[in-house]
C-alpha cells in the first residue's frame, strides 16, 4: 500500500522533535516490518508502528499526531523487543502522546489523555493511585456511566476494588517531584 | 533471606488476591519481607505517556528508600517491577537523566537498587528444589497455560531474568507442583492493559484470542502474574459473553495463589474467593 504524507511546511516535519523528546534516532529503520507483525493493536486502527516510522522519515508534519494509533497504542513493547535496529518505538509512541497533547491534537476514542490526567491527579493528592475516584471523574467527564457500572456491584462486594482512597504514602515527597519538574520546565522555557 | 518487598497500588485495591498470596508465600517460603516505608505509586503508564522525568522520578523516590534499607527490591506486580527496572536503566546510563531526577527528588539517585521479580527470586534464590521441598500438595496433572503478558519480559535489555519471546520461569514453577505448564503460542500477547476502561472494546477482542488459545491448546486455567492481566482475562469474559455469545469459564488464577494451594494455605487467605470467574473446577485437581 502506498504511503501518502503531507509534506510539512517547515519540511523535516517533526522528527526532529520526536527525537529530541525521546532521545531515539528512528533513522536506522529497514521498514522490515516486524514491529507492525508482532503489534496486536496494528489491525484494529488505521495505521502501523512501520508506517508512522516511514511517514516521520518521509517528513510528516503535525497531521500525524492525529493518528489513532497514538492513543490505541498499549505500550506493550513488542516492537521494541523485535526490532532489529533496536529502535525503542513504544518510547517514540510516548513522545508522540505528548507532543499531541500538548498540540491539542483531536482526542481519540475513549479519552486515554483524560484517563491519564485523572489517574496522575489521584497520585499527586494521595501519592498512590485511587482507580475508583479517578473511574468515577472519568465516566463523569465521557458521559460513559452506564459503561461497565453493571460490574460495580460486583467487584466491590468481592473486595476487587477498593473503596476508599488510599493512604500512608509519602505524600510530601511525591508533591515535591511533581513540584521541582514543574520548576524545571519553567525554567528551561 | 531479606527483601525489600514494594506492594504497588494495586496491592490495596485490583490486586489484593496478588498482595496476600505474594506475602503468604514468601512467609511459608522463609522469606522476610520489609515494605519500604511510606512507598508511593511508581508512575505506571499514565507517567510515562504523560512525562517521562516524572515516570522516571515517582519510580526512583521508591527505589531511593529501598537503597537507604540496604536490600534488594522484591516486586509482585508487573507493571511497577517494568517501572522501576526502566528507571533504573535510564539513571544509569544517562547521567542527564540522573540529574533531572535527582534534582526533582532532593537527593541523588544512581540506579544501582537491584530489582527482581517475586517470581524470579523463588526460582533463582529459593530454587526449584528447595521449593519442592516445602511442598504439601500437588496441582494433581492441573493444565495450566502460564500467561506471561508484556511487562514482566519486555522491553529485554531491562526486564532481563527470562526469556522475552518464550518466557519458563512460570512453567517451571507449574511443573515443580506437579502440575502441566502449557506449551503455548500466546503467552507473551497482549491482553491490552490500560486499554481497559477507555478501549474496553478492544480490550475484550485482545482478551478473547489469548483465552481462545489457551482453551486450544488444553488449558483448564491460566496463571498469570500481572495485575492487569487478572483482571482484563477475568472481568472481560462477561463481555465476551455479551458481544460474541462465547462462553469460556477460563479461570485467571495468580501463579502465587497456585503455590500458595499446594503449600497447604487456605483459599480465601490467598484471596481466591475474589477471583471473578470461579477456579472450583481447576481446583478440585488439587491433592495432599
Amino acid at each position: 500500500m502506498p504511503i501518502k504524507i503531507k509534506r510539512a511546511a517547515a519540511g523535516r516535519g517533526i522528527i526532529d522533535q520526536v527525537k529530541a523528546l525521546s532521545g531515539i534516532d528512528i533513522s536506522a529503520c529497514l521498514q522490515c516490518r516486524k514491529c507492525t507483525n508482532g503489534c496486536p493493536v496494528a489491525g484494529y486502527t488505521t495505521s502501523s508502528p512501520s508506517e508512522i516510522i516511514k511517514k516521520l522519515q518521509l517528513g510528516a508534519g503535525e497531521e500525524l499526531l492525529d493518528s489513532e494509533i497514538i492513543w490505541v497504542c498499549a505500550s506493550c513493547a513488542t516492537c521494541f523487543s523485535r526490532c532489529p535496529m533496536e529502535i525503542n518505538m513504544a518510547e517514540v509512541m510516548d513522545a508522540l502522546r505528548v507532543m499531541a497533547e500538548a498540540r491539542g491534537a483531536a482526542k481519540p476514542q475513549g479519552n486515554m489523555p483524560l484517563m491519564n490526567k485523572l489517574l496522575l491527579g489521584t497520585i499527586k493528592t494521595f501519592g498512590r493511585t485511587y482507580d475508583l475516584g479517578a473511574m468515577a471523574l472519568y465516566k463523569a467527564g465521557t458521559a460513559s456511566y452506564a459503561k461497565d457500572l453493571d460490574k460495580l456491584p460486583m467487584i466491590l462486594k468481592k473486595g476487587k476494588i477498593a473503596l476508599l482512597p488510599p493512604h500512608g504514602a509519602d505524600k510530601k515527597m511525591v508533591k515535591r517531584i511533581f513540584n521541582n519538574l514543574e520548576k524545571t520546565r519553567k525554567k528551561s522555557k | 533471606m531479606k527483601y525489600a518487598y514494594f506492594p504497588g497500588c494495586s496491592a490495596e485495591s485490583t490486586a489484593r488476591d496478588l498482595y496476600l498470596s505474594t506475602v503468604a508465600v514468601a512467609r511459608a517460603l522463609g522469606l522476610e519481607f520489609a515494605e519500604p516505608e511510606a512507598w508511593s505509586c511508581c508512575g505506571t503508564t499514565m507517567a510515562h505517556q504523560v512525562d517521562h522525568d516524572l515516570s522516571l522520578s515517582l519510580a526512583a523516590a521508591n527505589l531511593l528508600k529501598v537503597k537507604d534499607m540496604g536490600l534488594d527490591m522484591v516486586v509482585s506486580c508487573a507493571s511497577c517491577y517494568s517501572r522501576m527496572k526502566i528507571a533504573n536503566h535510564e539513571i544509569s546510563t544517562n547521567p542527564k537523566k540522573r540529574e533531572i531526577v535527582s534534582a526533582a527528588l532532593g537527593r541523588d539517585y544512581d540506579g544501582a537498587v537491584k530489582v527482581r521479580h517475586f517470581v524470579e527470586i523463588v526460582i533463582e534464590d529459593i530454587g526449584l528444589d528447595v521449593f519442592k521441598k516445602a511442598l504439601t500438595h500437588s496441582l494433581g496433572g492441573l493444565k495450566v497455560a502460564p500467561y506471561y503478558g508484556c511487562l514482566m519480559v519486555r522491553p529485554p535489555e531491562v526486564a532481563g531474568f527470562d526469556d522475552p519471546e518464550n518466557p519458563v520461569y512460570m512453567d517451571r514453577l507449574i511443573n515443580a507442583m506437579g502440575g502441566v505448564g502449557l506449551d503455548w503460542p500466546h503467552k507473551v500477547e497482549c491482553c491490552g492493559g490500560s486499554l481497559t476502561l477507555t478501549r474496553s472494546d478492544l480490550v475484550v477482542k485482545l482478551s478473547e484470542s489469548i483465552i481462545v488459545m489457551a482453551k486450544d491448546s488444553g488449558a483448564q486455567c491460566i496463571a498469570v502474574a500481572c495485575p492487569m492481566c487478572q483482571i482484563n482475562l477475568d472481568m472481560r469474559q462477561d463481555d465476551i459473553l455479551k458481544t460474541t455469545g462465547h462462553r469460556y469459564n477460563m479461570p485467571i488464577i495468580y501463579i502465587t495463589q497456585l503455590m500458595g494451594l499446594c503449600l497447604g494455605m487456605p483459599e480465601n487467605a490467598l484471596g481466591l474467593n475474589k477471583l471473578i470467574i470461579s477456579p472450583k473446577a481447576a481446583l478440585n485437581f488439587i491433592r495432599s
